[in-house]
């Protein structure tokens, strides 16, 4: 009976040397200890035993027989596996760096990614966002804001006049200031906006100018607003954008909205000045003509150029450049 | 405006001479300093030298040989190309060596085997002027060997370009900068008093205003034992860098004047002036003057003239004189006019005639009315140094209307600083600060009533007295505070979704294009859009004033661009404004998404407005019945929302794209911003997922091709029922472009949130689904 067992085992386990696949394997999992497999035999064939020490010797030896063939198995098929997913690993190598160009994401215009840059940078530090249209009565760009129509500075404001209406009523807005009156007449205040937006002069372009450009303007009316204030948010956005290391300061200068007015002045990491824009603290005709009361209410105002932060950013040579519309300029940025 | 160091000097004596100091503290008390210019600087190594003799060369026709003496005893000898020196002239001799203006180095070099030590100088080469017709003459009795600026007395001007704002008419004026450097640097500053002493007989040059409202003040006074010759160099060298021609020492005198105190005037020849004196009046419609420019003008019955009492004009007022009363060399006596004229009127009349002058850029800004006798009296003072025997007139004449502008008086708040400033100033402090700027503060109670300085007409209002506080303490010295918002920072929900707008056309693959709003008829007719359009009245290039009613025409004029330029198959998208016209009191200007897609077809379009709409939550028909005009009539689709037609979508014409010159298809999607980011979409609300197994029926139709896709789907939906989870069209299939019918596959999706579903459920919805699709005519292939 052990010899027959042993005869067993042994003939098992040369199956499963010989068997070189997992499907080969598999199938003698049934042939080797299924039911009708040579040890299932035996170990039916155990009733027959003539003594209980017989039984037990000969149920002992089938039972270790069956599972040194099972663990054999096992052993057998962890290994062609393994063996069989390395041939399949090698066989499925790439080279990463056999690129093709797939179609990306498509890029956004350099003054878009200026406009959102700036206008992420002033809702951090509590700003909200506020439009306007960019065809404008004259008197929301120029007579609300202080320039009546016969008023010198006008003449700093190359406009350019719209056919619609009576002749000089509408305009393309020369500047996002017309956008500030809009705000005071429907926000009651505090208010704490930014207007960017698309503005017009008529004047001929060259390589830092254009007739159609885009600018930053903000406008700030609270209680007890003061040109202190002015100057400590021109700072905070000039830190907040440009960095820690880049300082401002402000100089007289004139805008007939703003009274005190001012120039602000940018100074970089090296230590120079770059002019940025102007601002001021809103005059009292401007609180009026937006229908707030300049001994309630006092504010300041601030605006640039989009354009600019663009064109610096990205160091444009010419700011035509950048509406060339020329694909090869998009996809650089 | 160009404000001489050394003049400030004489001004206000103890300013720091230090150009950069005062540079600086320019731009810091608002007169903007653009550039710090050295004018009249000498080159160094250009000698005087006499001319001993010159000799012409056989071999060289275009030079001849000038022998020089610059005294140390040796004869030089140079080439020169200009002949207008005689045997004895003095001339400036550059050296060997020396650096020329232009960069130009001076060697020693050889003609006709001939070295030429040096070169003679024209004064343009030494930038002393635009005369380059000879070598530069010096004066007889010049010495020679010395540097030639010294010889001439040239002195070097430091020379600050400011860049004057509208409201500082004074600081066009040499007096007006030093007050106001004088004030910050607390140093004194005295202008003159204004007194004039006649010593002559009485002699008048009497002045008849007809024009009271435009020439509120006009003043005259005769002075005789003039002598019109040369000024003297110090004042010629101011001149020239102050950016002026040296004339003659009269006008030269006007001149300087105006360019000390601002106020502009004009002297007359006195015996040519018709009824020795001057009438203001407007012009008559059409009459004509000749200009002291030699132009002959056309007025207007606007322009405001100055005419003798002949009536016979001899002026335009505050722009320029006339020709016919001119100083001539042989002037003895002149009339000297110093008027005043109401800055508007003046502006007009330099916008409608073109013609600007000196005179006319102050007059139009606003001089100070008061400050007439201080420059009369300057005048006097400087033509007196070239004119030792000049006799001031009894009989001065000073014409004023009732339209002359008051001293105007200001209340200030000094609470009202503090408030607007930041910084809190005492009543004393406030009066202080702008004492030495000219304005004189008087204490009443609470307030202070100020007196603006008549030169400073831009000060109307308590805020403009506060500007001035400012300013002269220093804005950098007020501090800096960051006021506490109160309200959260963000954009608006519009705001935030044209954002989302724009990341989902970028993440399609779709860049951003920024093309002109700007667009000429042509332009239009090319994209095949009506030229009904609002126009600008002053375009920059004729015909390019169409405000655009689309962004279609910019798009693929960029397609075009790119096209031609090896790269076709762009994708591009633009956010923007369009202007259709209305009756509105402005223009029906709203926002547009417009993409377009070159080398797809109208399937891609449709496709991007997909993705739009399901990001968005977006709803729209596409109506085909419906087809804009520019777009492909049996490609392309209106998207419409209830009443409101909210874009388009589909293919470019093939006839605009031939206009255009693009050879490649191109899918556009137009969608009308301004009306679908308005509406909040609505909020995703949780569906549960069925735990049951899903079963698919896959159907493919037969459909006539008058019966849309969207048409089966919709019956294939309402069939399905509860049950439809999913549907999608997975396969068209044509067998050619002409056929009648296509066939389209669709899969659907069954699930139960109860119950696995039985065959005979989906057996059942099958049939439905049949039979409902061929009351449209479709049939189960």
């Amino acid at each position: 009976m052990i010899e027959a067992i042993d005869a067993a085992r042994s003939a098992s386990e040369a199956r499963i040397a010989a068997a070189s696949t997992v499907d080969e394997l598999r199938a003698l999992d049934t042939e080797l200890l299924g039911k009708k497999s040579a040890l299932a035999d035996v170990k039916a064939g155990l009733g027959k035993l003539a003594t209980v020490e017989e039984k037990k010797a000969a149920g002992q030896a089938v039972n270790e027989a069956m599972a040194a063939v099972r663990s054999a198995l096992d052993a057998r098929i962890a290994l062609i596996a393994r063996a069989e997913r390395d041939v399949q690993l090698a066989a499925e190598a790439l080279d990463l760096t056999e690129h093709f160009v797939a179609p990306g994401r498509g890029r956004p215009h350099i003054v878009t990614q200026a406009w959102q840059r700036l206008e992420d940078v002033f809702v951090g530090l509590g700003f909200q966002v506020a439009e306007g249209p960019e065809v404008e009565t004259d008197w929301y760009n120029f007579e609300a804001l202080n320039m009546p129509p016969s008023h010198p500075a006008r003449s700093m404001h190359d406009t350019f006049y719209v056919d619609h209406g009576s002749t000089g009523s509408t305009v393309l807005r020369t500047h996002t200031s017309p956008v500030q009156i809009r705000v005071m007449q429907t926000v009651k205040p505090p208010i704490y906006m930014i207007m960017p937006g698309r503005v017009f002069r008529n004047e001929t372009t060259d390589a830092t100018h254009l007739a159609v450009f885009h600018q930053i303007e903000g406008l700030v009316i609270d209680k007890g607003i003061t040109l202190a204030d002015l100057a400590g948010t021109i700072d905070a956005f000039t830190k907040a954008f440009f960095g820690e290391g880049f300082g401002s300061r402000l100089r007289p200068s004139y805008f007939p909205f703003t009274e005190p007015s001012a120039e602000f002045d940018i100074r970089t990491p090296d230590g120079s000045w770059l002019e940025l824009g102007g601002c001021g603290m809103v005059h009292p005709n401007v609180l009026r003509a937006g229908g707030l009361d300049p001994e309630e209410w006092s504010g300041f105002a601030f605006g640039f150029g989009i354009d600019r932060m663009a064109k610096e950013r990205h160091g444009v040579g010419d700011v035509r450049e950048m509406y060339t519309n020329d694909i090869r300029f998009i996809e650089q940025f | 405006m160009k404000i001489v160091h050394s003049w400030l000097l004489d001004l206000a004596k103890s300013l720091p001479d230090d150009v950069d100091a005062i540079a600086e503290t320019l731009s810091d008390i608002g007169l903007a300093c653009e550039s710090v210019d050295r004018v009249g600087a000498t080159v160094a190594g250009v000698i005087t030298a006499r001319v001993i003799k010159t000799e012409r060369h056989p071999d060289a026709a275009k030079v001849h040989r000038v022998f020089l003496d610059c005294g140390d005893g040796t004869e030089h000898h140079v080439w020169c190309g200009a002949f207008n020196m005689q045997p004895g002239d003095i001339i400036p001799w550059a050296t060997p060596g020396t650096t020329m203006p232009d960069g130009r180095a001076i060697e020693t070099k050889p003609i006709v085997g001939i070295s030429s030590e040096g070169m003679c100088c024209s004064a343009r080469e030494l930038g002393l002027g635009d005369d380059h017709g000879g070598i530069l003459i010096l004066d007889p009795s010049t010495p020679v060997g010395v540097p030639y600026g010294k010889a001439l007395g040239l002195a070097e001007e430091v020379v600050y370009d400011l860049d004057v704002l509208r409201n500082r008419p004074d600081a066009y004026g040499h007096v007006g900068v030093a007050r106001d450097l004088a004030a910050r640097f607390g140093v004194p500053f005295s202008a003159s008093d204004g007194s004039i002493k006649a010593t002559g007989a009485l002699k008048s040059a009497p002045v008849e205003i007809v024009a009271a409202d435009r020439c509120p003040r006009f003043t005259t006074i005769v002075l005789s034992g003039v002598r019109v010759t040369q000024s003297p160099d110090w004042m010629a060298s101011r001149l020239a860098a102050a950016g002026m021609r040296s004339i003659n020492n009269v006008v030269d005198v006007s001149n300087y004047v105006m360019l000390e105190t601002n106020q502009p005037n004009h002297a007359y020849d006195f015996e040519r002036l018709g009824g020795g004196g001057f009438r203001i009046r407007l012009a008559r419609e059409g009459e004509t003057m000749i200009t002291l420019d030699d132009v002959e003008r056309t007025l207007t019955a606007e322009d405001l003239l100055i005419c003798d009492l002949d009536d016979r004009p001899i002026g335009l007022a505050g722009i320029m004189g006339g020709q016919n009363t001119e100083i001539s060399d042989d002037t003895t006596v002149i009339a000297l006019e110093t008027a005043w004229f109401e800055p508007l009127g003046i502006m007009k009349s330099v916008q409608r005639t073109g013609l600007r002058s000196e005179a006319s850029a102050r007059f139009e800004r606003g001089m100070d009315p008061y400050g007439i006798d201080a420059s009369v009296s300057r005048f006097i003072e400087l033509l007196r140094l070239t004119c030792p025997e000049l006799v001031v007139h009894e009989g001065a004449v000073d014409a004023r209307t009732d339209h002359l502008p008051k001293p105007a008086i200001i209340e200030v708040r000094p609470s009202r600083v503090g408030a607007l400033l930041g910084a809190q100033f005492s009543a004393q402090e406030i009066v202080s600060l702008i004492a030495p700027l000219g304005f004189v503060g008087a204490l009443h109670g609470d307030t202070i009533s100020v007196t603006v300085p008549t030169w400073r007409p831009d000060c109307t209002l308590e805020v403009d007295i506060i500007e001035e506080v400012a300013r002269h303490y220093g804005y950098s010295r007020l501090g800096a505070t960051v006021p506490k918002s109160t309200q959260p920072g963000g954009l608006s929900p519009v705001q935030q979704r044209r954002r989302r707008v724009r990341d989902v056309v970028l993440g399609l693959g779709v860049s951003e294009a920024m093309p002109h709003p700007f667009l000429t008829d042509g332009d239009l007719d090319r994209a095949g859009l009506s030229n009904v359009a609002v126009r600008l009245l002053n375009p920059l290039a004729v015909g390019d004033d169409v405000l655009r009613t689309s962004l279609r025409p910019g798009l693929l004029k960029a397609i075009a661009f790119n096209e031609s330029h090896r790269r076709p198959g762009v994708s591009l998208f633009e956010v923007g404004h369009v202007y259709p016209p209305s009756d509105d009191v402005l223009p029906a200007e709203h926002e547009v998404l417009a993409v377009v897609l070159a080398g797809r077809e109208a399937p891609a379009a449709v496709a991007v407005w997909r993705e739009l709409a399901t990001t968005m939550g977006w709803g729209a028909r596409l109506d085909q019945s419906v087809v804009a005009s520019g777009l492909h009539p049996t490609r392309s689709a209106t998207l419409s929302a209830g009443r409101d037609v909210v874009g388009l979508v589909g293919e470019v014409h093939p006839d605009v794209l031939d206009a255009y010159g693009i050879s490649q298809r191109v899918a556009v999607l137009e969608v009308n911003l301004s009306l679908l980011l308005a509406t909040e979409p609505k909020v995703a609300q949780w569906k549960p997922t069925s735990r049951f197994p899903s079963s698919d029926i896959d159907l493919a139709f037969t459909v006539p091709t008058s019966v849309t896709a969207e048409k089966v789907e919709k019956s294939l939906r309402q069939n399905a029922g509860a049950l439809l989870v999913d549907i999608v069209l997975f396969d068209v299939y044509r067998t050619d472009a002409s056929a009648e019918s296509r066939s389209l596959a669709f899969r659907l999706r069954l699930q139960a949130n109860d119950r696995t579903l039985t065959d005979s459920d989906v057996a059942d919805i099958r049939n439905k689904c049949i039979n409902g699709a061929a009351k449209l005519g479709a049939q189960l292939r």
